[in-house]
């Protein structure tokens, strides 16, 4: 085969690798769009996404106590994991000795990849009755919160770790050459620098949370009702389609397909803003 | 490299990665001889395992695979055609799909509570009370002034299906319930939380939860047997159709001499 021949067509060859994924994420929306159809068409809109009861069995579907209970449960994470993450990355970038580095990045970089039902389990082995001393049952809005935070935190951490250390040497160089203290500079030059990377970690790790279904089925009690605190239990979105899908039938599975719409379209949302928040970043950062 | 813009070398990748999709696809196809599925209610569950090993190990030549899921979960898998046999714990209705019914044992469904909870009685208007909100407390039914957690299972369980029907009656079990997927993720639930109560299949029953007598009797399977206590439903295998070759061979054994001693070993009502 001369190599003229495989110059001009592994091209076509490679594209076709990327259509794949491509024609894979259009198949899901399309596949999704069509099975909740029925429901959007029986139940109508309005009903199904602000509705606030939902028993299958006697045919009432409404979606609303569980996208709450999903924001709840990633904001609660996120309020927790945001300040704890960015601390371990400015730890690991710039105040901890290099054996401690050493140490505790890897460390970091296995929790990243530990499966949620794992995260389920300690969740149930160890929040839920944490919690019960508290108040209520222990599976609670709390319990998924904290889950989620141990799940978020290693993600935010690597990248933003990865973002500080990408930082150009001259903008430290420069800032402690004025008279800035160690810490001034992070705070004050070396954060906002990296701001988009630390954004894009946040938002990536938002996304796992808002998609997690194993672990929040495992400790936030699966009660479909609107949280008034953090100890009451909830059900979140796509929690609520993996406890039914199993037997769901007719309008209850077109239902639970609706459910996977408003999921993708909060996910497709949050990755829009992430690939914003980026570039937005990269043009900040060439003009210094 | 440079690719030319235009449509038609957009075309082509994806005609080849529709084809790479459609023969990776094409693959799945199932077979069986001599292999027997089953799914459905987490209740008959263990009960089906103990079968399917006494029934193996006089005809090693068949595979019998058992799963759970929830009784709901093997209705539409039996009728769906995806597993032979599918397990309930409860009455078919009128929404349920038309299947063959074959009557594998009886069990009574129990109220427990954890082994610290110093109740040992309740009448059936307390427990429809306790399990629809309107009984929120311990001390309401002669325990600790502490407040009652209930534990219920999903939807699609038939052992909810037959406490909603036995028990419950139109009361509905209440919104913020704890729902737990399965009779052992609810008996695990209720023997960590000591002030949860939960109804769990009498056949699941040991040291690590307390089951409540109901209106004094108390919730055993002598006293599900002999008619005392009420909340009793079935357990049925569903098929189909009417069941050929080693499916009619092992349906047979279960509801046969040999099959009912291994239900009655497991704690379940025989058939009579």
């Amino acid at each position: 085969m001369s190599r003229y021949f495989i110059d001009r067509n592994a091209k076509y060859l490679v594209l076709a690798c990327a259509s794949i994924s491509f024609i894979i994420l259009a198949a899901i929306a399309i596949f999704t769009l069509r099975e909740a159809l029925p429901a959007f068409q029986h139940v109508g809109f309005i009903q199904l996404i602000f509705g606030t009861t939902w028993r299958p069995t006697i045919g009432q579907f409404g979606i609303l106590p569980m996208i709450i209970g999903s924001i709840a449960v990633t904001l609660g994470a996120m309020i927790l994991a945001i300040p704890l993450g960015l601390g371990c990355a400015v730890l690991l970038a710039e105040v901890a000795p290099h054996r401690v580095r050493q140490f505790l990045r890897p460390a970091v970089e296995i929790l990243v990849g530990i499966p949620s039902v794992v995260y389920g389990l300690i969740g149930i082995l160890l929040i839920v009755p944490l919690i019960r001393h508290i108040g209520g049952s222990g599976y609670s809005v709390a319990a998924g919160a904290l889950v989620l935070t141990a799940m978020v935190l290693p993600t935010i951490i690597s990248i933003s770790e990865d973002s500080i250390r990408a930082v150009p040497r001259r903008y430290k160089e420069g800032a402690l050459a004025l008279g800035a203290t160690h810490w001034q500079t992070i705070w004050h030059v070396l954060i906002p620098a990296a701001r988009s990377g630390i954004t894009a970690g946040i938002i990536l790790g938002m996304g796992r949370a808002i998609g997690e279904a194993m672990a929040m089925i495992m400790v936030t009690g699966n009660a479909v009702q609107i949280p008034t605190s953090p100890l009451d239990p909830t059900r979140t979105l796509a929690g609520g389609i993996a406890v039914e899908i199993n037997y769901a039938s007719g309008l209850h599975q077109s239902a639970l397909f609706a459910i996977g719409v408003v999921l993708f379209i909060l996910i497709l949302a949050i990755n829009s803003i992430a690939i914003l928040a980026i570039r937005r970043g990269r043009r900040v950062q060439d003009v210094g | 490299m440079k690719i030319r813009k235009g449509w038609k070398w957009f075309i082509l990748p994806m005609v080849v990665a529709l084809l790479v999709a459609t023969f990776l696809l094409v693959g799945c196809s199932s077979g069986s001889l001599g292999t027997i599925t089953e799914n459905g209610s987490t209740t008959v569950q263990p009960l089906a395992e103990k079968l399917a090993g006494a029934f193996k190990a006089k005809n090693p030549d068949v595979n019998v695979v058992i799963q759970g899921g929830g009784s709901a979960v093997g209705i539409k898998s039996v009728n769906d055609g995806t597993v032979d046999i599918g397990a309930a714990s409860r009455e078919l209705t009128a929404s349920d799909p038309t299947l063959v019914k074959h009557l594998l044992a009886r069990d009574g469904i129990a109220i427990i509570v954890h082994p610290s909870n110093t109740v040992t009685n309740l009448t059936k208007d307390q427990v429809i009370a306790i399990f629809s909100g309107n009984i929120t407390n311990w001390s309401q039914v002669g325990g600790p002034n502490k407040a009652i957690d209930v534990v219920a299972r999903e939807e699609g369980s038939g052992t909810r299906a037959a406490f909603q029907d036995l028990v419950m009656g139109t009361t509905l079990v209440k919104a913020d319930a704890i729902l737990q997927s399965s009779n052992g993720a609810l008996k695990i639930a209720v023997s960590n939380d000591p002030q949860a109560v939960g109804f769990l299949s009498i056949g699941y029953i040991d040291s690590s939860v307390k089951a409540l007598a109901m209106n004094g009797v108390p919730a055993t399977e002598e006293n599900a047997k002999n008619g005392t206590y009420p909340i009793v439903r079935p357990l049925y295998f569903l098929t189909k159709t009417q069941p050929t070759g080693i499916l009619k061979d092992f349906i047979d054994f279960c509801t046969g001499p040999d099959g009912q001693k291994v239900v009655a070993e497991e704690g379940f009502i025989t058939i009579e």
